[in-house]
């Protein structure tokens, strides 16, 4: 968008949908960073529940976009998994770190080579 | 007022989210994480998904990230290690990282094509009514197998935490 | 009608029901086959064919199918008979039939009769096919099977170490005069398109001379090593180490011929190249006096008559080479009954002194086996050339020629005409004369070994007579006409050879020490001719040491196992050590597969963005 546009929209009070999703994508780039470099293994976790949320928020600007409730749902329904899956997840970390006493994620490579 | 509000959080977001990966307790990470959690919400809310934000309050803040702190109390997850290295990580990472971004930047650059604008208040399709009537209709079946996926992820969790009946 | 095809077929018959059934019929039957089939064949070609006068107007062709149709060339497999063939076919079957009916008796003791005789038949069904070609390649076939058959009879006696070597070194020097052969082969396809005797003679007077003396000098390289000729002739007195009836059949009368006769019948591209002439009748004269010299020392008797062979047949190429090629033909012919005859006798003698080979131990024989003695003594008259035997006919026939077309020759010829009645007769006084030097008793040969035995002496004395080759052979090599000289020459060519016997006479009869003294004279001169002039030594350090070495550090070590298992191995080392790089990424640990996932996750953004995204 050029800045044209952009002071237009800013002066009619509104937010341009490509922010949005320019937000999206560097909170997503954030974690994946944090997923990348952090150790701590409950810290990766929610990393990765930075990067479902950005997501979201981008289903949700194209739902905004295109006027359709699609996107909501499709919000919904990853909200769900995201509970499921850290459920899930929390109780393996648990398990694990009953086994290993550790939580830094470098020291769970039992499938090396 | 938009334009503000906007901005306002969106840069709370964003410091927080820097924050979650920058703390080294995982108990600052989590709480850092919440306040992501919240700031979203309001985007969604100025973006008229009232019902979506709700969820996300319930759900996300108020269910799950509970869940991350109690693991985190009851493992007394203490700050992290500077021990272990993993090369591949390191020297791939930073510029996977890199190119992530700057790849994500330019397709959405030239190839999203004209958006429009968001305004609060200027849909109200986003309300419970209309998410529930979709809900129940339309996505019915994801609907039902999502409760599946539920049980699932209970008995999983039982399973897996259980202690060893010695 | 003529059903040329049974000729060679009837002995391939007999192969085929010798080898695969040999084992289990009785001698009788193995005899009755193998004879038979040959004596058949002998039958059809004089009873059937002979008669006919269709192969003296050179009208009898056959031909069975077509071998190779590539573009504008055919070769087929094409009998032909004419009067050169016949008298081969008749040479080849009749002598052929002699020696069986001989072998039979010489090996009843052996082991592996049946195989013996399989061998012998094949090797007649190959020698057959070589005379009745119609084109080069057909006479190729032959030629190469005679090779085969020649090295399976020669390491007849496997057990040996001495025979197998002598099998090897036949077969491999003979390969190398077929190299030769074979590009002579090529150059013709080359010159003329195609490989019928009928069509290259006809077109040979209008080539280029350059063309016509090389392939008659590569003929020549092939002739060499089948009839041993310098430098490939080594092959042939390290042959006798085969059985005896082997020895006759196959280097003495037929096998070693069959350079002779390739030669003649290119008598069309021989006489269009005159330098390639001269070099088959220099070849051929120094091999005859080499040969000569040699087998004036020799001990062994069999020995002795391997080395008249290679010197007789250095005779042929010098008629061959001079020109006289049905001169070259006659002393074929008339040699073929003389050394046959020669070597039967000997392994009559052979097998009087049960298995002794050295004259040295032998003498006095001439009591113990009275036929053998006279029919020997047939034959080294007819070697020596005295008046009215068939060798005197053709060797007087050749030096002839010889004289005609260089005098030099002849008076070299004479020379070693005189020494091959010397070496013959003192072969013939050490054996049968004087004292029995040996062990046991000597016994005479039972009349199955016999009876060939007399037949050829017949054919030795009188053959000149009964066959006057030249003759027959008009239409083909026109007759030359007298030259004054010719009296005067038959009598210096006679005189040479009866100084020779008398010489012999004197020295292994008459004056027993003559001999040492005169050894012991020559001294090293002696040692030299003795030891065969090292030849074999020569060629041993100079061509199969280096290629043995060169093999073993080139080939083996280096193409073999290094190349060609360097690469194989080097493809699953290889293999193993991309494998090894590949699994550093197996590292077990998460952050670096989070990473490899969104390194991937990267590109693949990057292409669908430059693909114009999923719409």
């Amino acid at each position: 968008m050029d800045p044209a546009q952009v002071a237009e929209t800013l002066k009619h009070g509104a937010v341009p949908t490509a922010w949005y999703l320019a937000l999206s994508a560097v909170l997503f780039v954030i974690g994946v960073a944090g997923f990348i470099l952090r150790r701590n293994i409950i810290t990766v976790f929610m990393c990765i529940e930075l990067m479902l949320n950005a997501v979201n928020l981008s289903f949700i600007a194209f739902a905004h976009e295109h006027k359709q409730v699609a996107g909501h749902l499709f919000t919904f329904f990853v909200m769900v998994v995201a509970a499921a899956e850290a459920a899930v997840g929390l109780a393996i970390i648990l398990t694990v770190f009953r086994n290993r006493s550790t939580l830094n994620i470098d020291e769970i490579e039992s499938l090396k080579n | 007022m938009d334009p503000l509000f906007f901005l306002l959080f969106a840069f709370i977001a964003v410091a927080c989210g820097v924050n979650v990966v920058l703390q080294k307790h995982p108990i600052s990470s989590a709480l850092s994480l919440v306040a992501v959690m919240a700031s979203l919400a309001v985007l969604y809310l100025l973006q008229g998904a009232e019902f979506i934000a709700m969820a996300q309050m319930i759900v996300y803040a108020g269910a799950i990230m509970v869940l991350f702190i109690f693991v985190i109390m009851l493992l007394n997850a203490g700050p992290e290690e500077t021990k272990g290295r993993s090369w591949a990580a390191l020297i791939f990472g930073v510029p996977a990282i890199i190119g992530l971004m700057g790849a994500l930047a330019y397709f959405m650059q030239t190839g999203m094509p004209e958006l429009g604008s968001v305004k609060f208040g200027d849909w109200k399709g986003g309300g419970a009514y209309e998410v529930g009537y979709a809900l129940f209709t339309e996505y019915l079946l994801p609907f039902e197998v999502t409760s599946v996926l539920i049980l699932i992820a209970i008995v999983g969790a039982i399973v897996l935490a259980r202690k060893e009946i010695d | 009608m003529f059903k040329l095809w049974l000729i060679p077929l009837l002995p391939f018959l007999g192969f085929l029901i010798n080898g695969i059934l040999g084992k289990k019929l009785p001698k009788l039957a193995i005899n009755a086959v193998a004879v038979g089939s040959v004596l058949a064949s002998f039958l059809w070609v004089a009873l059937v064919v002979g008669p006919s006068s269709d192969w003296g107007a050179n009208k009898l062709h056959a031909h069975y199918f077509t071998w190779i149709a590539s573009g504008n060339f055919h070769v087929g497999w094409d009998f032909a008979v004419d009067k050169l063939t016949m008298i081969m076919l008749m040479i080849v079957t009749g002598i052929g039939t002699l020696i069986h009916i001989y072998a039979t008796g010489y090996m009843d003791h052996e082991g592996g009769y049946y195989r013996f005789f399989a061998y012998l038949n094949l090797f007649m069904f190959f020698m057959l096919n070589l005379v009745l070609a119609a084109n080069y390649l057909i006479l190729f076939v032959g030629w190469e099977g005679v090779g085969l058959c020649s090295y399976l009879l020669i390491g007849f006696y496997f057990h040996k170490k001495s025979a197998t070597t002598a099998g090897n070194k036949a077969f491999i020097v003979n390969r190398v005069g077929d190299f030769g052969f074979a590009m002579a082969m090529f150059l013709i396809v080359i010159q003329f398109g195609s490989l019928d005797f009928t069509p290259v003679f006809t077109k040979a007077p209008g080539a280029p001379v350059e063309t016509l003396t090389a392939i008659a000098l590569l003929m020549l390289v092939g002739a060499a090593g089948k009839s041993a000729q310098i430098p490939l002739y080594v092959w042939l007195p390290d042959a006798m180490e085969g059985p005896t009836p082997v020895s006759a059949l196959i280097h003495a009368a037929t096998m070693v011929t069959a350079g002779v006769y390739m030669c003649s019948r290119s008598a069309v591209i021989f006489l269009h190249a005159p330098a390639a002439m001269d070099v088959v009748a220099l070849i051929g004269l120094a091999t005859a006096v080499f040969a000569a010299t040699i087998g004036i020392t020799q001990y062994d008797i069999k020995k002795v008559f391997a080395y008249s062979t290679v010197s007789q047949l250095g005779y042929m190429f010098l008629g061959v080479g001079v020109g006289a090629f049905s001169a070259g033909i006659w002393h074929l012919m008339t040699h073929a009954f003389f050394k046959a005859l020669l070597f039967l006798g000997a392994g009559s003698v052979i097998h009087a002194c049960h298995g002794e080979q050295d004259m040295r131990h032998m003498g006095g024989l001439k009591k113990y086996a009275p036929w053998t003695c006279i029919v020997l003594a047939c034959a080294s008259l007819a070697i020596a050339g005295f008046p009215g035997t068939s060798g005197f006919f053709s060797k007087d026939a050749i030096l002839t020629a010889a004289y005609e077309h260089a005098p030099w020759m002849f008076w070299v010829g004479v020379v070693t005409a005189g020494m091959t009645a010397f070496y013959v007769w003192r072969a013939f006084w050490m054996t049968f004369w004087g004292e029995y030097r040996g062990h046991g008793k000597p016994h005479e040969s039972p009349m199955v070994m016999l009876a060939p035995l007399m037949v050829l002496a017949v054919l030795s004395l009188g053959g000149g007579f009964l066959f006057n080759v030249p003759e027959i052979l008009k239409d083909m090599f026109p007759l030359k006409e007298e030259i004054p000289e010719e009296h005067m020459l038959m009598a210096i060519s006679v005189a040479a050879g009866l100084i020779g016997i008398a010489m012999s006479w004197y020295m292994y009869v008459v004056n027993q020490e003559l001999p040492g003294k005169i050894a012991n004279a020559l001294g090293g001169l002696y040692r030299l001719v003795d030891d065969k002039y090292r030849i074999d030594e020569a060629y041993d350090a100079a061509i199969v040491e280096p290629l043995i070495e060169g093999s073993s550090a080139v080939l083996w070590k280096t193409v073999d196992a290094g190349i060609i298992d360097g690469a194989v191995n080097g493809v699953g080392s290889q293999a193993r050590g991309i494998g090894n790089v590949l699994k550093l990424i197996q590292s077990g640990n998460i952050r670096s597969y989070a990473t490899w996932i969104v390194a991937g996750s990267v590109v693949i953004i990057i292409v669908m963005g430059i693909a114009g995204g999923v719409r």
